[in-house]
């Protein structure tokens, strides 16, 4: 009885999902999909390895002050950088008085609860980076976690700021409808191939590094994407530093597991 | 109960005799995880996944409860306070990734231990019980994981509670009021997010409850084994302490050498970027995806695309993913082979892999957006996943001859000489 009732059940489920199929089917194979211009035209960002990548990775501090320098005089124009504190930046190398003197450059909002006015004042050490009033198209996101909110964020972020160019013809071709809207910028490391955001990185020098470093678009892209990962992740070097301890430790202990669990088995079948 | 030849605790200092008067604590340990319970000698290392998996609970209730204490349930700041506990807490960052990484480490044990217990057969009598409760478990870990997911309150938080509170409107007539009830408003917002925080806090504790019933259930026929096999005598079993202890030690090391190496360096792999967004009501991402471990019953949700039967397909869904767990509870009257352990059953083990390999697919079909092939993959897939509890597994049940079973647990492990000279007195039977 309970059997019947069960291939019963069994049936209601699998007659459901075979109708399911075959309608899916049918539509699937009259109607096939059609292809659309972000499916064909969008690429994955390009590969490249940062200093920090992998398990013994670590922050160049060099790269990250230069890319911190990309960002405050080109990218902190239309974006934030809410989670990060000036007082962080002492882990790029600045000395107390620098971050001092970083953070004076800022202006940050103060309320004053009596007028309801808000005013500015010089930026201390103790304050976060202040919210970035903007009036253009699009809305340029915070930027502090963008390493992490993108799937491989830092190449992603590397790619996308030099990727601008003009619409492939074959685009154009396949997809006459799909042209570029006024205002939009094509880019096909983003994900719907247009873009509020007009190239930041017009011209090789446009940041002077203080180290020397030719200030190639490359390289301040690569740099700023490095910056990027720190801001998203300041504790990434103690984090895979411990990580070689703790798995020090655990390996030494599981072998003197290993060992006592031979020990004690030792001479009982099992 | 314990077999007649099980050692009993004799506490021999003054202070234990007298605390085994007032409150026999450390004898209920030592007849739980000690000398005083007797196990199979042959358990393989799948019977190691219980025990990790209490290991795990442990693990999120500890990491879970330091999180609440830099943690705040409101939507205006719910996110950032997250990321002060991994910028500003000291260790806030390991904190709060092996909680993230201990909800997947949970899971993965959890799945181990679920199809284990489908290729020994452990969910038959005399065990039925230990398996019902297993299932209420995992339905609670399941609960708990989702709702611990929209906490950090990012875009999958969001758009994850916001489909699957969306479910419940599937319900015919009542399921509107339901769901607004459920949310405590018409969508995901702060009453919402402090009722999730509540609940998450509340119910692993739930879970402990039923883990400590779901161990008290197990202690009274005892261990299940790799043969299937009852215990039949003495030759049959070691005693917990020390056997198992170091077995489980050593295992729990192996397991917190992967765990650790996911935790500290790659411990976003198995999250989604766009949690890394604070939540936007205003902004859909592309595809929602929940947790990788819900994957294969997202699958089975949305394999049902036609309405059947006059049923919409969307409640054909739901009921679908619930009654794909539910369909467990009555699988050790579904199964009605009296031979336990896959090791003896050639046809039932064959299905069996195929349901392995099904849930894989199932998997993949769910992590992948909602698109051709994917859904046509996950449509078949689903039906095969409710065709072998419903249809195969009875039927299988019913015409398989079984291979021939060893007499006991000593003869499968040291063949039939070793034993004869081993148990010349009849073994008392169970």
């Amino acid at each position: 009885m309970a059997r019947i009732l069960s291939i019963l059940v069994g049936l209601f489920f699998t007659v459901a999902l075979a109708w399911s199929f075959g309608v899916g089917f049918y539509t699937w194979a009259t109607e096939p999909p059609a292809p659309t211009a972000e499916h064909e035209f969008h690429i994955k960002p390009e590969e490249f390895h940062f200093a920090s990548d992998g398990p013994f990775g670590k922050f160049d501090r060099q790269q990250l002050q230069r890319g911190f320098q990309v960002y405050k005089e080109v990218c902190s124009v239309c974006h934030a950088l809410r989670h990060v504190a000036f007082r962080d930046l002492a882990a790029l190398g600045y000395n107390e008085a620098e971050v001092k003197a970083i953070a004076k450059g800022f202006q940050v909002p103060v309320y004053n609860p009596a007028t309801g006015e808000v005013a500015t004042r010089e930026g201390a050490a103790t304050d976060y980076f202040p919210p970035v009033v903007y009036g253009g198209q699009g809305s340029p996101p915070d930027l502090s976690l963008i390493a992490k909110a993108r799937e491989e964020g830092p190449q992603y972020v590397r790619s996308l700021l030099n990727g601008y160019r003009d619409q492939p013809a074959e685009l154009l071709k396949q997809f006459p409808d799909s042209k570029t809207p006024d205002g939009l910028h094509y880019n096909p490391y983003f994900a719907n191939l247009n873009l509020a955001m007009p190239p930041p990185l017009t011209a090789d020098g446009q940041v002077t590094y203080s180290d020397g470093t030719k200030a190639t678009k490359e390289q301040m892209a690569t740099d700023v994407a490095a910056f990027l990962i720190w801001t998203a992740e300041p504790k990434l070097e103690k984090r895979k530093q411990t990580g070689w301890a703790v798995l020090g430790f655990l390996l030494f202990a599981t072998v003197l597991g290993y060992m006592s669990y031979r020990n004690i088995w030792a001479g009982k079948k099992h | 109960m314990s077999f007649p030849w099980a050692k009993q605790y004799t506490p021999s200092h003054p202070f234990m005799q007298w605390m085994d008067e007032k409150l026999p604590i450390p004898r209920l340990v030592y007849n739980a995880v000690g000398g005083g319970y007797e196990v199979p000698r042959n358990l393989n290392y799948f019977w190691n996944f219980g025990f990790l998996a209490g290991l795990c609970l442990v693990l999120q209730i500890v990491t879970g409860v330091i999180m609440a204490m830099h943690y705040a349930a409101n939507t205006a700041v719910a996110f950032d306070t997250i990321e002060q506990t991994m910028r500003d807490v000291n260790w806030g960052w390991l904190m709060r990734y092996a909680h993230a990484n201990g909800a997947s480490a949970f899971f993965v044990v959890i799945y181990i231990h679920i199809f284990r217990g489908f290729f020994y057969g452990s969910y038959k009598a005399p065990r039925e019980m230990v398996w019902l409760l297993g299932v209420v478990i995992f339905l609670l870990m399941m609960a708990t994981a989702f709702m611990g997911y929209v906490l950090p309150w990012g875009q999958m938080s969001f758009w994850g509670a916001k489909v699957i509170t969306g479910l419940f409107s599937a319900i015919p007539f009542i399921g509107e009021p339901l769901q607004q009830w459920l949310l405590g408003g018409f969508a995901p917002d702060n009453a919402a997010l402090n009722r999730f925080f509540s609940l998450h806090f509340l119910l692993p504790f739930v879970i402990l409850g039923v883990v400590i019933l779901h161990i008290w259930a197990l202690h009274i026929p005892g261990s299940s084994n790799p043969t299937g096999v009852e215990v039949k005598s003495e030759s049959d079993t070691v005693p917990f302490y020390p056997y198992y202890v170091a077995k489980d030690g050593w295992a729990i090391g192996a397991f917190a050498i992967l765990f650790c190496a996911a935790v500290f360096f790659f411990p976003n792999y198995l999250g989604h970027p766009d949690n890394y967004i604070p939540a936007n009501p205003m902004s859909t991402p592309a595809h929602i995806v929940p947790e990788w471990y819900f994957w294969p019953f997202y699958a089975i949700l949305r394999a049902f695309t036609q309405d059947f039967l006059f049923i919409p397909a969307k409640l054909m869904g739901v009921l679908a993913m619930f009654g794909a767990i539910i369909v467990w509870f009555f699988l050790p009257w579904l199964d009605k082979s009296p031979v336990r352990s896959g090791a003896y059953r050639p046809l039932y083990r064959k299905f069996f892999w195929i349901l392995v390999l099904d849930m894989l697919v199932l998997f993949k079909c769910g992590g992948a957006p909602a698109a051709e092939p994917y859904v046509m993959i996950s449509q078949l897939a689903a039906l095969y996943y409710f065709a072998h509890f419903l249809i195969i597994i009875p039927i299988v049940s019913a015409i398989e001859k079984p291979d021939p079973l060893p007499f006991s647990i000593t003869e499968a492990v040291l063949g039939a000489d070793e034993e004869a000279k081993l148990a010349p007195a009849a073994a008392p039977e169970a």
